[in-house]
């Protein structure tokens, strides 16, 4: 049901960039009920991926993170998943029939605004180990530019 | 013989009108929104003007996700469940059923790029089976957040 209207906005503006921000920080249960805080993986370069189990352009991406969650992952690399789903079962039964190798957590409207707006996905960030957020993909991304970003991010100490 | 052939027919025309229910649902189901057709949509300027000048006029539908619903919304627009799942539908069909069928409609979904959508060709299917006749679907090229929000309209969110 909803509640009610908080605001009423207007005016054309950029979406708040996150980008060289430090990321928002969550602990929301993931598909199996265990919490997942973000927190906890600091000091990994995070690929934090809204998605959906009704978005097709976020179907076609997973594997690819599947992928270098397996390749990267000795090297210090994460990737987690927020579902936008409107419940877990849709998303959980996805997230088998994938045999998904990182963790998918249930997101909040609180936090795609705490996020700069997460209005349609796939929107996918970069996180580097400080938690700083380096990079932000919406829509229907180039994958080989953001390999390439996580493999800079991988390799640069600074970061 | 003559029994066995008629019990064969009982058995037959049951599965035979339940599979093409199946199919006939499944059809409605995956409807693409570029089969919409151009002549009834509405962009998403012309739209807001229209709320401007009489924002009770027609009645606006959000057919996606709850998530983005919550979000950020057309304000005055209501959740009607997504439109590529049948428990959507349901809940579209339950919302308009007692409506006049000439009452101007609007439904917006926005979760993805417009040739990805799941949820608005389904909707915009059900709302002409049932026969009413000023149904619009707002064209939405990228997603709600990069052509309704970041272009200026005005938008309301959920508590």
């Amino acid at each position: 049901m909803m509640l009610g209207m908080l605001t009423a906005t207007s005016g054309a503006q950029e979406p708040v960039s996150l980008v060289h921000r430090p990321a928002p920080q969550f602990s929301l249960p993931d598909l199996h009920h265990a919490r997942i805080s973000l927190e906890q993986y600091r000091g990994k370069v995070v690929l934090l991926n809204f998605w959906a189990t009704w978005c097709a352009p976020c179907k076609l991406e997973m594997p690819r993170f599947m992928a270098w969650q397996k390749q990267y992952g000795p090297q210090g690399f994460q990737v987690l998943g927020v579902s936008i789903d409107d419940s877990e079962p849709p998303a959980a039964a996805y997230a088998d029939q994938l045999h998904l190798n990182y963790p998918v957590v249930m997101g909040d409207p609180h936090l795609g605004e705490r996020y700069g707006g997460v209005l349609g996905v796939p929107v996918t960030f970069l996180i580097d180990r400080k938690g700083i957020v380096q990079a932000r993909f919406d829509g229907e991304s180039d994958l080989g530019a953001m390999e390439i970003k996580l493999r800079t991010l991988l390799a640069d100490p600074a970061h | 013989m003559k029994w066995n052939r008629i019990g064969k027919r009982r058995l037959f025309a049951p599965a035979l009108l339940s599979a093409l229910s199946i199919v006939a649902l499944h059809a409605q189901q995956t409807m693409s929104a570029t089969e919409i057709p151009q002549n009834q949509l509405v962009q998403p300027e012309q739209l807001s003007r229209e709320l401007q000048t009489d924002p009770h006029a027609t009645l606006i539908l959000q057919v996606g996700s709850r998530m983005l619903f919550d979000e950020a919304h057309i304000p005055g627009a209501e959740y009607a469940g997504p439109g590529s799942r049948p428990a959507g539908l349901e809940t579209l069909k339950n919302r308009v059923a007692a409506l006049p069928r000439d009452q101007a409609i609007v439904i917006y979904c926005g979760c993805c790029p417009w040739n990805r959508c799941p949820n608005l060709g389904p909707a915009w299917r059900l709302l002409h089976q049932m026969g009413f006749t000023q149904v619009r679907a707002l064209y939405i090229a990228q997603n709600f957040g990069a052509d309704w929000v970041n272009k200026g309209y005005r938008v309301e969110k959920s508590q």
